[in-house]
């Protein structure tokens, strides 16, 4: 059975997650601990809050995940997606992993659009050839919930969302890949992404 | 593309059981919130609140359970409000599996708890919950909202319930929490709320737009035009409705389906 490793750094609903993996045919386990992080077959980077916050409390395993994501398949969820990239200016500029170029930026005020984005919104795949989306249709719609956005080019994009501006609301550097959304919390569709990714490990 | 209105069905549960009868044919145990909000999830809820109006800290252990049960079985965002008074409740209720905590009395009576959460936990777990009456005694500093029939008001935070009114303006108030850093209001007004005649239009078109945060509507659903009223003149990003779902006046997939044809972006 593939092990995955949900890295713990005190931050965000990690039952959801660990509950998510395993009805996806993981054996997943909740961890801090850099042996059991680098012995999984994957990863997943979970967390919700702030940027600073969630680098900060990394702290002691950034060097960990960075080197686990050369050899095994990682998948950053909301914060753990934005955390992923290179910079963040939420509170000022931050350093993030910088496992995938881009930035990530806060959404512009913009009248009739309120902030958080949050609640059910599609995803268009625009990279077809990743397994991550192997499978997806169309118009397939998760759960989002947050003010910032990764801002990267069109080759780490996997798929692109629309609400205030056109945003990648999945992002991917070879094996290491990041969602925006909570697949852990967009019913039988995320189920669906989260088997993609346990394919991967 | 567009972002989709929600349709989010509330529970109101006591000592870990659901208080409202239910009409759902089939269910093993139409008390047992996981199984309803399960029933829900199937027919394509965007969410679902659980109310513990229990809310004594004795018996918080109850409705952490079926928390945990809900999380276990449901993919799907979870709010749970009811006798949230610390930081140190919002993160039993958060860890157990709960994606937002909403709070309304406890946050009148000390506004740095949403702050104090919003920091620990960040903005989109924090949920304001703010129940509001007409009063048509002006006062200096309130904010006047026309009614309809002529009539002018403005509108009074209440809590404990309703029973108690703040003489706080409802609107100054939502205000304060989206900068104290609530992640999203939910409105209940005491106008409409059991009343089956729709959500209170006014007080909802108001506080949307006088904020930046989503508002969800919530008291007084009676018909499906109701859901498509709440969205439209009250201009809430989602609505909210407890007993047309309870007792199987509709599905919410019957709602979603006639918000659809009337041209309202939902999830189907």
């Amino acid at each position: 059975m593939t092990k995955i490793a949900i890295i713990d750094y005190g931050l965000g609903n990690l039952r959801s997650v660990i509950r998510g993996l395993e009805k996806a045919g993981a054996q997943a386990a909740i961890t801090c601990d850099a042996g059991e992080i680098a012995a999984a077959d994957g990863l997943v980077l979970p967390g919700v809050g702030a940027f600073c916050e969630g680098m900060e409390q990394l702290g002691p395993l950034r060097e960990t995940v960075i080197s686990s994501a050369r050899s095994v398949p990682l998948l950053g969820i909301c914060l753990g997606m934005q955390m992923l990239m290179e910079t963040s200016e939420e509170h000022g500029i931050h350093q993030g992993l910088g496992l995938i170029p881009g930035t990530v930026c806060r959404f512009i005020r913009t009248p009739g659009f309120k902030i958080p984005h949050m609640g059910w919104n599609s995803i268009e795949v625009t990279n077809h050839d990743h397994p991550l989306f192997s499978g997806f249709g169309a118009e397939e719609y998760v759960y989002f919930v947050h003010s910032f956005y990764a801002n990267t080019t069109p080759a780490y994009t996997l798929t692109s969302t629309q609400y205030i501006c056109p945003f990648a609301s999945s992002v991917a550097n070879g094996t290491t890949c990041g969602v925006q959304f909570h697949p852990e919390k967009s019913g039988a569709v995320g189920l669906r992404l989260l088997k993609n990714f346990i394919g991967m490990c | 593309m567009v972002l989709t209105r929600r349709i989010i069905p509330c529970l109101d549960l006591k000592d870990g059981r659901v208080v409202k009868g239910t009409n759902f044919v089939g269910l093993r145990d139409a008390g047992d919130p996981v199984e309803l909000a399960s029933r829900y999830n199937e027919q394509g809820a965007d969410e679902v609140v659980f109310l513990d109006i229990t809310a004594s800290t004795e018996k918080r252990a109850i409705i952490i359970d079926v928390i945990k049960r809900a999380a276990d079985q449901l993919f799907l965002p979870l709010t749970v409000g009811g006798g949230i008074r610390s930081v140190d409740d919002i993160q039993q209720i958060l860890r157990a599996g709960a994606d937002k905590v909403s709070m309304n009395t406890s946050a009148i009576q000390d506004p740095s708890l949403i702050t104090r959460g919003a920091k620990t936990f960040g903005t989109q777990c924090i949920v304001a919950a703010i129940d509001v009456k007409r009063n048509y005694t002006p006062k200096p500093g309130v904010t006047i909202i026309h009614l309809p029939d002529g009539r002018i008001c403005w509108y009074e935070v209440v809590i404990y319930g309703g029973s108690k009114p703040t003489g706080i303006d409802a609107i100054a108030w939502a205000k304060e929490a989206e900068d104290r850093g609530a992640g999203e209001i939910l409105l209940t007004s005491m106008e409409t709320d059991g009343t089956k005649d729709g959500f209170d239009i006014p007080v909802t078109a108001a506080i949307s737009d006088a904020v930046g945060i989503p508002v969800v509507a919530s008291g007084g659903v009676g018909t499906l035009e109701h859901f498509y009223d709440g969205f439209t003149k009250g201009k809430a990003d989602a609505c909210l409705a407890a007993s047309v779902f309870h007792y199987g006046e509709f599905t919410v997939k019957e709602v979603k389906e006639y918000l659809r044809r009337r041209g309202i972006p939902v999830r189907l």
